[in-house]
């Protein structure tokens, strides 16, 4: 049960002048050493919060309450001075955009020896000698150390804030949105570095993205989140390419197939936009743009139940849906589509 | 620019070396660009001339010819071959007073220019630091710090520094106090002013994320990327300094047993020189105080419009 990281209802209120705007709304996560926990949702979900919240790294005005277990210690309970020692020690943070989380006027090797210098986890005389074995853990030449970061291609960047994260050996790494700015081939080439930093050293990824492909192609599990909550958890296959939650289901389907001709003459979107945190419809948040939304989502909203995959039953999956949980309206649960049956029956015509 | 000073594979360049050869080429760049500006470099020579003239003073200017009782000359003597200034009402030459008088205009210009920009972009870093990223106490101590600094911004420099300099006892280093202790508000301000700019950025964020503290970011990360703003602003200060050390002086308010332009100016005003139009003993100390304050805004404006590319176009 204690695993690496175990977060635990995790809630994240927002002051502003009028109330507050709850963020981030119950969210349960637990990722054992050597795992990789994807979370996936479109802007607003939360899914940043959440990152910011495990370090205590939100603004002032955000309220957190909940628990955050990092390795049996509650984050959210520590002492400034226990919690300065465990970022990037307990657990580091491949920031969204290496193009400005990079000080331009310092250089690339002193930037790297940051943490270790605060952190003081290598000897003054070795610090030299780790930068240069961490560049060279994610296949930048030594020379680099040297650089500023603007003479740098921004894959090089994305680089040097991995090595960043990695320079405390820490138990888990979160990247936030790590891929996010660059073209698809240097994601590919820095998620098989993340990839194969998991495999050889053993510790737990957190990655958040927007893009369930790359979370289908580099992690076992996904949570997908939907207005601050979780609405759908389970391997990251059946997550991506059997969605239970109607939301997965249309996230799933909005990345167009190529070599098939029904995704590019019918994009399948989502219409509408995602509800306003201040003011959430009643029952299910995700109501209003559901296809196969039924009279008593307007009432119920559901918790997260197991889907029963097959005929094994085993639940590793849960999803928060009327039609998964017991006494569904409609008896075949398996996979629902968004759109509804009118689009499925024209997609396939 | 970039293919030949990437190192090839497996040959040793070493990257110390590659960093000092950058370094170098960087330097050389900079010093064509400012050689580029002609008001800039009118201004680095001027200083550069009036910096060694002051500092081998001693070589060719008899300590003894500066007393009242050791001058040289008559009073009040105009121009001449021999004093190519003329001569006070003692009869010291005011070309020897002048050069003399340049060591401690500068001093007092730069001493004073140092302790405010130091004072003024300690209390604009932590100000700003603490305003954005310190949480409520953090806020109230940044506005503390912000009043104080308005406090002294809206209290006339002048009656201040007048106020101080009588208080404490004479000396080069109450002047020095003086001015530096009221010439740093506005640099307060536009330090404050980056610095909420710098905590903004991603980085900051990033080195909070990797633990760490208030000393560490106001130091490693903010202050480097204020300094420009700071440099700019310490040559600006030091023609402000170097104006108020010599009314300062010429208020009575300087020591009088050293020699400054402005205590010149001051003993030129006591001795009657004005109503006897004695100007070579008026006029050499003002042009000396103009043109160094105008050496050193031009020096300032230079080194920005080389620093600043928007401002590139334009200067020359």
């Amino acid at each position: 049960m204690s695993g690496l990281l175990d977060v635990r209802d995790l809630r994240v209120t927002y002051a502003t002048g009028g109330g507050g705007i709850p963020a981030v709304r119950g969210v349960n996560l637990s990722l054992d050493r050597g795992d990789t926990l994807g979370v996936a949702g479109e802007s607003g979900s939360g899914k940043s919060t959440v990152a910011l919240a495990l370090l205590r790294l939100l603004p002032s005005t955000a309220r957190v309450t909940g628990d955050v277990l990092l390795e049996g210690e509650n984050v959210l309970e520590m002492k400034w001075g226990r919690l300065r020692a465990v970022r990037w020690v307990g657990a580091s943070v491949v920031f969204q955009g290496a193009m400005h989380s990079l000080n331009p006027v310092k250089r690339i090797g002193d930037q790297v020896a940051e943490p270790l210098l605060l952190h003081r986890t290598v000897k003054p005389d070795r610090v030299g000698a780790r930068v240069t074995e961490l560049l060279e853990q994610v296949g930048l030449p030594a020379s680099r150390a040297q650089d500023h970061p603007h003479r740098l291609s921004g894959g090089q960047r994305q680089r040097v804030m991995i090595a960043m994260a990695l320079a405390c050996e820490p138990r888990l790494i979160i990247a936030d949105e790590a891929t996010t700015a660059l073209d698809v081939m240097i994601q590919a080439q820095i998620l098989a570095l993340l990839r194969g930093l998991v495999e050889e050293t053993g510790i737990g990824m957190l990655m958040i993205s927007h893009d369930l492909s790359v979370l289908a192609a580099t992690c076992d599990r996904v949570a997908v989140m939907y207005a601050g909550r979780i609405v759908e958890e389970g391997p990251a296959r059946d997550v991506v390419h059997r969605p239970a939650h109607p939301y997965a289901s249309a996230l799933s389907a909005a990345f167009p197939k190529i070599g098939d001709p029904a995704s590019r003459l019918a994009p399948r979107g989502l219409p509408g936009d995602p509800p306003d945190p201040a003011d959430p419809p009643s029952g299910c948040v995700f109501r209003p743009r559901c296809a196969v939304a039924e009279s008593v989502c307007a009432t119920v909203d559901p918790p997260l139940w197991p889907v029963h995959s097959g005929a094994d039953g085993h639940a590793d999956r849960h999803a928060a849906c009327v039609h998964v949980g017991p006494g569904s309206p409609s008896k075949e649960s398996e996979s629902v589509d968004p759109t509804g049956e009118t689009s499925t029956e024209e997609t396939s015509r | 620019m970039s293919a030949p000073t990437e190192p090839t594979p497996g040959t040793a360049v070493s990257p110390r070396a590659l960093a000092r050869k950058r370094r170098a080429e960087a330097l050389g760049r900079f010093a064509r660009d400012y050689a580029r500006n002609r008001a800039g470099l009118f201004g680095l020579a001027s200083l550069l001339t009036i910096g060694v003239l002051a500092l081998t003073a001693p070589l060719f200017v008899d300590q003894a010819h500066l007393t009242i009782t050791g001058a040289p000359g008559d009073g009040h003597q105009p121009p001449s071959a021999e004093f190519p200034l003329g001569t006070d009402n003692f009869g010291r030459s005011i070309l020897d007073l002048i050069i003399w008088g340049a060591r401690v205009s500068l001093t007092v210009g730069l001493l004073a220019t140092f302790v405010s920009v130091t004072l003024g972009t300690l209390a604009g870093i932590t100000a700003g630091h603490f305003g954005s990223s310190g949480g409520v106490g953090g806020r109230v101590v940044s506005s503390v710090i912000m009043r104080v600094t308005d406090w002294f911004l809206v209290l006339p420099t002048l009656v201040l520094a007048v106020a101080l300099a009588a208080v404490l006892p004479r000396g080069t280093g109450t002047i020095v106090l003086a001015i530096g202790l009221t010439v740093w508000p506005p640099t307060a301000r536009l330090v404050r002013a980056q610095t909420l700019a710098v905590e903004a950025r991603p980085y900051v964020e990033r080195a909070r994320a990797l633990g760490g503290g208030h000393a560490h970011v106001m130091g490693w990360h903010v202050l480097p990327n204020v300094m420009p703003v700071v440099l700019a602003q310490t040559t600006l200060l030091v023609a402000t300094s170097i104006i108020a050390e010599s009314t300062l002086a010429f208020l009575g308010m300087g020591d009088p047993t050293t020699i400054s332009w402005g205590g010149i100016l001051q003993a030129a005003r006591t001795s009657g020189a004005i109503s006897a139009g004695i100007w070579w003993y008026i006029v050499p100390p003002g042009l000396a105080i103009a043109v160094v304050a105008l050496s050193f805004t031009l020096c300032g404006r230079a080194v920005e419009s080389v620093i600043n590319p928007r401002l590139r176009g334009g200067a020359g």
